[in-house]
């Protein structure tokens, strides 16, 4: 049996190496990969590996995953610069080019279907296994929370090798013993003081092996990690001086705007530009495969133009209706559509069978990304090379489709990734791109600034997966005993891997996320997992699987603890079986003073998610006043194993708690007439700076594994809110978004 | 031609003259630190000022702009940095940053009219500014900050 179960799960993982597209076939898993920053070296550069590069004029870090407001470029840098002992302005940061170097050895672990708390055997070498396929397909990737865990040790490491390998260089510069050498604040000093500048050490330092470094400073020596570092980013997006890919600009440069059919994948009948064509500034009107494009002097111009052409789309290839998209889904619980059950406690038909079964439904809808820099793409083609600058989260994808495209050779697609103005896992996608490079073939030559409108940027926005889950539950003494969550949902890793011309065989571990490997332990406890197919196409949006599985396993939950006439907090404590967890639940608990008497028509909820293996537990505070529910407070704890940026972290937590509220608040996105109704921030705004609680923020480190913290505080938000809600006015909600149930202030 | 003045330098465009503001600083005068976010008066990200006043730059065609124009590079510069910038430095406010100039703008317009504004007003005169990436506890943090340097609260 447990074979059996093994080699189901490995389909999987065999999946995630298709997904990755390419396959080196040169290469081995054992072979460290080459460093990229060695073939572009100039004379008296030094490169110690794929991450560190000195010259006379400088330091420079390559931080390979890209900054999508996450502080990602802070983060990597900080962890180089601990062990190579420089300090912040030093050193120069650069995204380095997409290269298989950089492949993401935390996100591949995640992609396994056990639960992250399981360090058995066979969880460890599946997770071995993700990891050499990743390795193999180079898979650039920045996602998935797994920077921090990424990066922990590598970059501690590469950083390590290169003050060792200075001082090596010093060493024999001087003719010193290395053993007399240490290192500070950018230099080698000598015995006597004497201090040697790294850089004055690049030429000789470019002529020694790496050296090889087996051991990493202890955390008590550690002067950046654990500590406030500004961010080097900061100053720069306080004075708009921080250049973003949509501000680019180069000599000879057009703007473009362009609309494809809002009904996601359908085409083009035919279009009537006549009366765009002579307005202000428009330069050349551009048909594209299934929309149309305006190229002009100013992209204002673009954009007036575009709304002067007259498109024929065809229909979508999915429902048209709002209405049908739920029929769907609702028609979804059943065998054939049955993806996953990767979670069967107990005796869940028995446990069912009699007794008084509480049954209840949930939704959660398609939700937009919707970061505040539109989507844009600068691109130049010429007849032998494509250059592309534009932000992307997996750059060496952006290479293999834009060869593909232009027919060009890999080696001649050159992606230069840029700041971005927020992804929220939008710009794992390629609709900015495609279209630009689209525009820029037919310009051949000339750099084409291709910037979305907000409507537009709505209209080709792949939402989050609109999902819904059924329970039925029992209880028992006084205590939950039974829990049967069936969840449907659009699958997010098949659409995207469809978009990537991949497939995946095996369950999507999404559908499920957050519910299924919940660390409590019922009695009796099955989570089924169903495929919706045939919807619109879905994405990864922040928290991906987790922020609709999540929402609906805490919700059901909660109402079997009130149902048992349990306290929300003291009976998830008990079930939860997991130590890391339950100190999270017991801090935040602490932290708000559960059991405390509140005001009148005041609530408090608590909700507990564990997604991208960090346990999160939050408790929102709410009064209902005449005009509608109010948000007072929220309290978060999270363990992140360890807590490298403090400041950052805090930034991070409330960030992600006001998405997951705002959302669950006030945002969805509909379908009518097969596109997407909401067409701006008025239509779906999240949470504004009145409607913003308190957030107190406390990172626990008692993980033995270094986790991110971008996505993890999305999902408890939500249920949270729920289950305060129903604390202070005795109604349950059971749908995202909640302002279709009850009024907000 | 149309003549205009930003951040004290005198610029003549020739555009149409119901180009917004925000176009004709972005594409033309190449000032790209005032940010393209919704374009129907929703975001906030293309705040500036014009006579010292927050206006929603998409929203201003150039033909109607009279007065002399701030944006986010005259306001200060990472060299001479104004004492809202300084605040959102200390406070750490960014994470993306695309929010952050209007969001800068408009505290700035705000506290040039009440430097010791309480949370309510802080509310009422920041909520139109939307922060996708949710750091409205640090801008709120951070105006108090800049009020108290500026000698207010
Ligand atoms: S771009 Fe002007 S308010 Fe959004
Ligand atoms: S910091 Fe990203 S939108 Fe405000």
């Amino acid at each position: 049996m447990a074979v059996a179960t093994i080699a189901r799960r490995g389909f999987l993982i065999a999946s995630v190496a298709i997904a990755g597209g390419v396959a080196f076939g040169t290469w081995t898993v054992r072979r460290p990969a080459d460093n990229p920053l060695a073939k572009g070296r100039e004379p008296g550069q030094a490169t110690f590996n794929a991450w560190v590069r000195i010259g006379p004029d400088g330091i420079v870090l390559i931080t390979p995953h890209v900054d999508l407001g996450q502080g990602t470029t802070a983060l990597q840098s900080t962890l180089i610069a601990e062990e190579m002992d420089l300090d912040p302005g030093q050193f120069t940061t650069d995204p380095g080019r997409p290269d298989g170097a950089y492949w993401n050895t935390a996100l591949a672990a995640d992609a396994v279907p056990f639960r992250y708390t399981d360090d058995s055997i066979p969880a460890e070498a599946l997770r071995d296994m993700a990891r050499s396929a990743f390795k193999l397909i180079g898979a650039q990737v920045t996602g998935g929370s797994s920077t921090a865990s990424d990066s922990f040790d590598k970059l501690r490491h590469a950083g390590a090798v290169a003050r060792e390998t200075l001082k090596a260089a010093a060493a024999q510069k001087t003719g010193t013993d290395v053993a007399d050498l240490r290192t500070e604040s950018g230099a080698v000093v000598l015995k006597d003081g004497t201090r040697i500048a790294y850089t004055d050490l690049a030429g000789i330092a470019a002529g020694i092996d790496p050296v090889k470094v087996t051991k990493l400073r202890d955390p008590s020596e550690w002067r950046l990690i654990g500590h406030d570092v500004p961010r080097l980013d900061i100053p720069a997006k306080s004075t708009g001086a921080l250049t973003y890919g949509i501000d680019l600009t180069m000599e000879g440069m057009v703007h473009a705007t362009c609309r494809v059919n809002p009904r996601k994948g359908a085409g083009m009948r035919g279009f009537d530009a006549s009366r765009a064509e002579g307005m202000p500034g428009v330069l050349h009107i551009v048909t594209l495969e299934n929309g149309v494009a305006v190229v002009a002097t100013n992209t204002w111009y673009a954009m007036q133009a575009m709304k002067a052409v007259r498109i024929d789309w065809d229909t979508a290839p999915y429902p048209a209706e709002q209405a049908d998209h739920w029929a769907e889904v609702a028609a979804s619980f059943t065998e054939e559509r049955l993806d996953s059950v990767w979670r069967d406690d107990g005796d869940i038909p028995a446990a069912l069978n009699g007794g008084a079964v509480i049954e209840t439904e949930y939704r959660a809808p398609y939700v937009a990304h919707q970061p505040l820099e539109p989507l844009s793409a600068l691109v130049r083609v010429t007849g032998d090379r494509a250059d592309l600058w534009v932000g992307h989260q997996m750059p060496r994808f952006v290479q293999q489709r834009v060869a593909k495209s232009t027919g060009l050779p890999e080696s001649s697609v050159h992606f230069h990734n840029q700041y971005v103005g927020g992804s929220f896992g939008h710009r794992l996608e390629f609709e900015n791109i495609d279209r630009a490079v689209e525009v820029a073939t037919a310009l051949k030559g000339v750099p084409v600034k291709l910037t979305f409108t907000r409507e537009e940027d709505f209209a080709q926005d792949f939402p989050r997966q609109i999902a819904m889950a059924r329970a039925r539950g029992v209880v028992k003494d006084g205590k939950v005993h039974a829990l049967d969550l069936g969840i449907a949902a659009a699958s997010p890793s098949r659409s995207q891997a469809a978009r990537l011309g991949q497939s995946i065989p095996g369950p999507d571990n999404q559908i499920v996320a957050g519910a299924w490997d919940v660390p409590y332990r019922l009695p009796h406890h099955r989570v089924t997992g169903y495929a919706v197919p045939g919807l619109s196409p879905v994405s990864s949006w922040r928290s991906v699987g987790a922020s609709h599985a999540g929402f609906f396993a805490d919700c059901a939950l909660d109402e079997l603890i009130h149902a048992a006439g349990a306290d929300p907090l003291a009976e998830r404590l008990r079930l939860i079986a997991d130590p890391v967890a339950r100190k999270v639940l017991e801090a935040v608990g602490e932290m708000s003073d559960w059991g405390a008497p509140l005001g009148a028509g005041q609530g408090r909820g608590i909700a507990f998610v564990a997604s991208f293996g960090v346990p999160v537990a939050e408790v929102v505070e709410v009064t209902m006043t005449d005009r509608g529910i109010r948000l007072d407070r929220v309290f978060v704890a999270a363990d992140v194993g360890r807590v490298i940026d403090p400041l950052n972290f805090e930034n991070l937590v409330q960030g992600g708690v006001i998405w997951g509220l705002g959302h669950a608040i006030n945002s969805e996105i509909t379908y009518s007439d097969g596109a997407a109704q909401q067409t701006n921030y008025h239509m779906a705004e999240g949470l504004r700076l009145y409607q913003t609680p308190e957030i107190i923020v406390r990172g626990l480190e008692n993980g033995t594994s270094v986790r991110g913290i971008g996505e993890p505080p999305v999902p408890p938000a939500a249920p949270a809110l729920a289950n305060a809600i129903f604390a202070a006015t005795g109604q349950r909600i059971r749908e995202m978004p909640f302002n279709r149930h009850i009024a907000f202030i | 031609m149309i003549d205009l003045t930003v951040n004290g330098t005198q610029h003549r465009v020739d555009v149409s003259p119901d180009m917004p503001l925000l176009w004709v600083l972005r594409d033309e005068l190449g000032l790209t630190g005032t940010k393209y976010g919704c374009g129907i008066a929703q975001c906030g990200a293309c705040t500036v000022h014009v006579e010292g006043q927050a206006v929603r730059s998409c929203q201003l065609a150039i033909g109607d702009l009279s007065g002399e124009v701030t944006t986010i590079e005259g306001l200060g510069t990472p060299e001479a940095l104004h004492a809202v910038q300084a605040a959102w430095i200390e406070h750490q406010v960014a994470q993306c940053g695309y929010c952050q100039s209007g969001q800068i703008m408009q505290a700035a317009a705000l506290l040039s009219v009440n430097p010791a504004p309480d949370d309510d007003t802080i509310d009422h005169a920041m909520s139109a500014n939307l922060c996708r990436c949710g750091t409205y506890p640090r801008i709120r943090a951070a105006i108090h900050g800049a009020a108290a340097k500026l000698g207010g609260a």
